[in-house]
């Protein structure tokens, strides 16, 4: 952490938003390193929060990159971090629309994508993990995933309702 | 699709329009966004018919970043170049914004309180709970296909990057290549 934070931020996450194969989810463990092992701009814990807080906020999982901006540097953080990491890839994507029609049947276009499909999912994984260390310090927290897991995988309830159960478990003293 | 200027029989959005369709499916989208913004372009606004969304789709999972995102960007410079991209952009990312900062900012002042705390540690272990769920979705078809080389990958990259903490990027340039020589080899 030099100087300016947030041009560290900046570059970080324009950079990081090229390798985002899979959207935000896949790269919550290279967030987490960064933030919280490298730059130490904070702890486990309040990275979980972060986690938790963007999830629990409608649209897309990306803005927990503004949630992190602003815990570092404020508002122009948020919108530093937020700007870097949309940047780059929203300027490939409007590229790439001109001339989709191009190669989208070609096969290169084709192996490319099928072959970031288990990239994304061993990302993914490794997000599940960090947050679980993160997450589960005792025994209720890890059951409160574990159930929440099988809920989900086996139903198509609701999020917001397993977060609403799972907040009240919080509150009442469990974890 | 032989000309993609611009869809046949579709209307052409106004950019307010634009704005609030993507707000709406960005407000509505607790879990994925995707259900929703067909929901909202296909089916109630009609600008696109469900082989132009699955393709539009398809392009923007071929793209890094969130695919919501670049969804919006496609679909928004599709119908008025790089001003109809800023606008559905705008639409999907401006008002979550203004939610989270306020969250942010008042995750920041009370962040300490046990109580709030608490909660929020319930939350994030149900957040980690469906995120598991989400990599036990996605994980089935690719394991439980035999002689394919996917599981190897995804566990490679797993391993790289949840138990040897290895910086994104090397992971992705040393996985990258052998993943995409294989899919093309299955082809």
């Amino acid at each position: 952490m030099n100087s300016s934070p947030l041009a560290a931020m900046a570059g970080y996450f324009a950079m990081l938003s090229l390798f985002a194969v899979g959207g935000a989810n896949a790269a919550i463990p290279e967030m987490h390193r960064v933030a919280v092992e490298v730059m130490h701009w904070m702890s486990d814990r309040q990275f979980a929060d972060m986690f938790a807080i963007s999830q629990l906020s409608p649209g897309p999982n990306v803005i927990i990159v503004a949630l992190i901006g602003y815990h570092v540097a404020g508002l122009a953080g948020a919108a530093v971090c937020i700007t870097a990491m949309c940047g780059p890839t929203c300027t490939l994507a409007f590229i790439v629309a001109r001339t989709w029609d191009r190669f989208k049947d070609a096969p290169w276009r084709m192996a490319i994508q099928g072959g970031l499909v288990p990239l994304s999912l061993g990302l993914i994984a490794a997000s599940a993990f960090v947050l679980a260390r993160a997450a589960d310090h005792n025994v209720y927290a890890g059951l409160i995933t574990a159930a929440t897991a099988a809920v989900a995988f086996f139903t198509r309830t609701n999020p917001l309702w397993l977060f609403a159960a799972a907040g009240v478990m919080g509150l009442s003293g469990w974890l | 699709m032989s000309d993609s200027a611009a869809p046949p029989a579709a209307i052409r959005p106004a950019f307010a329009e634009l704005f609030l369709a993507f707000a709406q499916v960005s407000l509505s989208g607790f879990g994925g966004a995707l259900p929703w913004a067909r929901r909202v372009i296909v089916d109630q606004k009609r600008w696109m018919t469900a082989e132009e969304f699955n393709e539009t789709f398809a392009l923007s999972q071929f793209l890094p970043g969130p695919n919501v995102i670049n969804f919006s960007v496609v679909f928004g410079s599709r119908f008025g170049g790089v001003a109809g991209a800023a606008v559905a952009l705008a639409g999907l990312l401006g008002p979550p914004l203004v939610i989270v900062t306020i969250l942010a900012v008042l995750y920041e002042r009370y962040g300490d309180i046990a109580t709030l705390g608490r909660i929020l540690a319930g939350i994030t272990a149900a957040a980690t709970g469906l995120l598991i769920a989400v990599v036990a979705k996605m994980a089935m078809p690719l394991f439980l296909k035999r002689w394919n080389s996917a599981p190897v990958i995804a566990i490679l990259a797993f391993i790289g990057v949840a138990i040897m903490r290895w910086p994104l990027p090397y992971v992705f340039l040393a996985l990258a290549p052998f993943s995409v020589g294989l899919a093309w080899m299955k082809r």
